[in-house]
């Protein structure tokens, strides 16, 4: 069973959002470990280590994701997690912004994917099964 | 009427409590140094005839024994993460009755492997992953072990899906090993049980040998122990109560030796207020620290280097070399306070053991101000609302300023972050009983939980304060 991470990062205490996420992944077979609200990066990768997870997923709904998430490749560079796949989704920056220069940001600070305010989550199933596919 | 004897081998005294059941209470308590260099047995039967010319007993029902006897039991845990599997290894050490003498995280070198293989150290303690998680550390680690040459117990509690294969490694590389529950099965869950069964039948075993303690082992109803686990248990069971014996509720022990300061705390240690969120590991409900750094004599340089040097300089205009007198400790580990000044520098010492001590153990708090309002963070344990503070071990129970070194562990404006208790009652072991009474509450748990209850004394000043 793959290990997926899941979370709600920075001073951001959205708990609902991440229960629903914890709760549909773990219908489609995933082993979801939630780091919960209130987040670190360092709760994520810390996580992601001792649970051999190949998948972060980085939600954020209260708009300051993106100084939130700077860093966070190159951190799992250096925890020695530089496959992991990164997702951020939500109300992830201030404002708003033109959702495909924000996208090009995050993709640029080493995320694979980003999603815009409202995806479900079912919506991104399809594509977490073919990216973890893909990794293997 | 039955009459059990408890006895505590220290690195410094054997103590003897001798129990008479059918009363309920003590009948006399004696001690000896412990000849750990010659034979344990020559301090044990001195301590028995010094016990006999009080209590006019030569004969128990049953002995049971805890030890601390040369450096106790001295473990090197193994993890992961730092803050997951490698604390959640330290915890069950320390859980066991051990002290951490070595922590090494993530991939071990072969110098780290052979520190451990040449180290002074009696079990390591192997964990990393959690089930079904990491598995390609704790299969280096353990091979690198087994590269090394490592004789001692290694005891593997790390993700559950390498069992077999460490196993293998274990037998190919001919290692003395155990296997054991994950210590932590999923993420921030901490499962101490298992491994703590396991290092302790290790102990009972095959380190009492090694320590000496062995030859006298017959004479025990059961094996021995490691002292702190004794003390551990005897908090618990003073702050849980047994059937109708009520007990204290949440509760603090602090034991300050000679080479050691070791912090029980028995609570669950959850948030006291609204929206506060807790972070990282579980915690135990009776949870103990030691800080090898903190201690009245041997340790007493380590008390030194934890200050700053306004806090120095604060102690030298009062014309106390803080450096020089713990040197002087350092050196003398016997060493008795000859004077009031004397005196006085060891409370001094105490209360920053205790102060030290406390600031480690508890948990912070810390605000974050979020777009819907402001919320706090904790990791580790609040002990804001503990009850009681018990005071044991040698410096507290014979010093004249108890009351002010265990007021050192409360609430300190000047670290506003720290859960420190706020407004406990103060208890003193003056009889030394604590460990005894965790060893006699694993059989009569209700007569031990009476003993602690009546014996234990309440103190609300220091005595030359109530002297005048």
């Amino acid at each position: 069973m793959e290990s997926i991470v899941i979370g709600v990062i920075g001073a951001d205490v959205h708990a609902v959002g991440n229960r629903i996420i914890e709760f549909t992944l773990e219908n489609a077979g995933y082993n979801v470990v939630n780091v919960g609200v209130l987040s670190t990066q360092e709760d994520f990768i810390n996580a992601a280590i001792e649970s051999n997870a190949k998948m972060i997923l980085v939600s954020s709904l209260y708009g300051h994701g993106e100084i939130d998430c700077r860093g966070m490749r190159e951190k799992c560079i250096e925890s020695g997690l530089k496959d992991i796949i990164l997702y951020v989704g939500g109300n992830i920056v201030v404002g708003k912004q033109d959702f495909f220069e924000v996208e090009k940001r995050f993709k640029a600070m080493g995320f694979d994917r980003v999603f815009p305010p409202g995806t479900p989550i079912e919506a991104v199933l399809p594509l977490i099964k073919e990216d973890l596919m893909n990794h293997a | 009427m039955p009459k059990y004897l408890l006895a505590d081998i220290g690195s410094t005294y054997t103590k003897l409590t001798a129990v008479d059941l059918g009363k309920g209470d003590i009948i006399g308590t004696a001690r000896h140094y412990t000849t750990v260099n010659t034979d344990v047995r020559i301090g044990y039967e001195k301590a028995f005839a010094l016990l006999a010319e009080k209590t006019h007993v030569m004969e128990y029902d049953k002995v049971f024994a805890s030890s601390s006897a040369a450096g106790g039991l001295k473990m090197a845990a193994i993890g992961l993460v730092e803050e997951l599997t490698v604390e959640a290894a330290k915890r069950v050490c320390l859980g066991a009755g051990g002290k951490v003498n070595l922590v090494y995280s993530h991939h071990i070198t072969k110098k780290d492997a052979e520190s451990i293989r040449d180290g002074d150290i009696d079990i390591v303690l192997l964990a990393g992953g959690t089930d079904g998680g990491n598995e390609d550390c704790v299969l280096y680690n353990a091979r690198m072990l087994g590269e090394a040459g490592v004789k001692i117990p290694v005891v593997y509690a790390g993700n559950r899906a390498c069992q077999d294969q460490i196993q293998a490694i274990f037998k190919e590389y001919n290692i003395r090993g155990w296997i054991c529950d994950n210590v932590m099965p999923r993420l921030n869950v901490l499962n101490i049980e298992s491994a703590r069964k396991v290092i302790q039948s290790i102990f009972m075993n095959n380190i009492t040998e090694a320590k000496g303690i062995k030859k006298i082992e017959t004479e025990f109803a059961e094996g021995i122990v490691p002292t702190p686990y004794a003390v551990l248990k005897a908090a618990e069971l003073l702050s849980r109560g047994y059937a109708d014996e009520t007990g204290l509720g949440e509760i603090v022990v602090i034991d300050i030796g000679g080479a050691t300061t070791d912090f029980y705390s028995v609570c669950s240690g959850m948030p006291k207020q609204a929206n506060v969120f807790v972070h990282g590991l579980e915690e135990p409900f009776a949870k103990r620290t030691v800080e090898g750094d903190l201690g009245m004599r041997y340790s007493a340089p380590g008390i030194i280097k934890n200050l700053s040097d306004e806090t120095i300089k604060k102690y030298r205009e009062q014309g106390i070399d803080l450096l020089r007198e713990a040197e002087f400790r350092h050196s003398r580990p016997a060493f008795l306070p000859r004077d009031e000044r004397d005196e006085y520098v060891d409370s001094v010492l105490a209360k920053l053991c205790v102060d030290i001590a406390t600031s480690r153990h508890v948990g912070t708090f810390s605000t974050v101000y979020t777009p819907l309002g402001v919320m706090h963070y904790q990791t580790g344990k609040d002990l804001s609302e503990v009850k009681y503070i018990v005071g044991t071990g040698g410096v507290i129970i014979y010093d004249r300023h108890a009351y002010d070194i265990l007021k050192s562990a409360l609430y300190d404006a000047g670290k506003p972050t720290e859960l420190r208790p706020r407004k406990p009652a103060f208890l003193l072991d003056g009889d030394y009983l604590t460990s005894a009474m965790g060893l006699l509450g694993r059989h009569h748990p209700e007569i031990a939980l009476r003993i602690m209850k009546k014996r234990f004394r309440k103190i609300v000043g220091n005595d030359y304060e109530s002297a005048k």
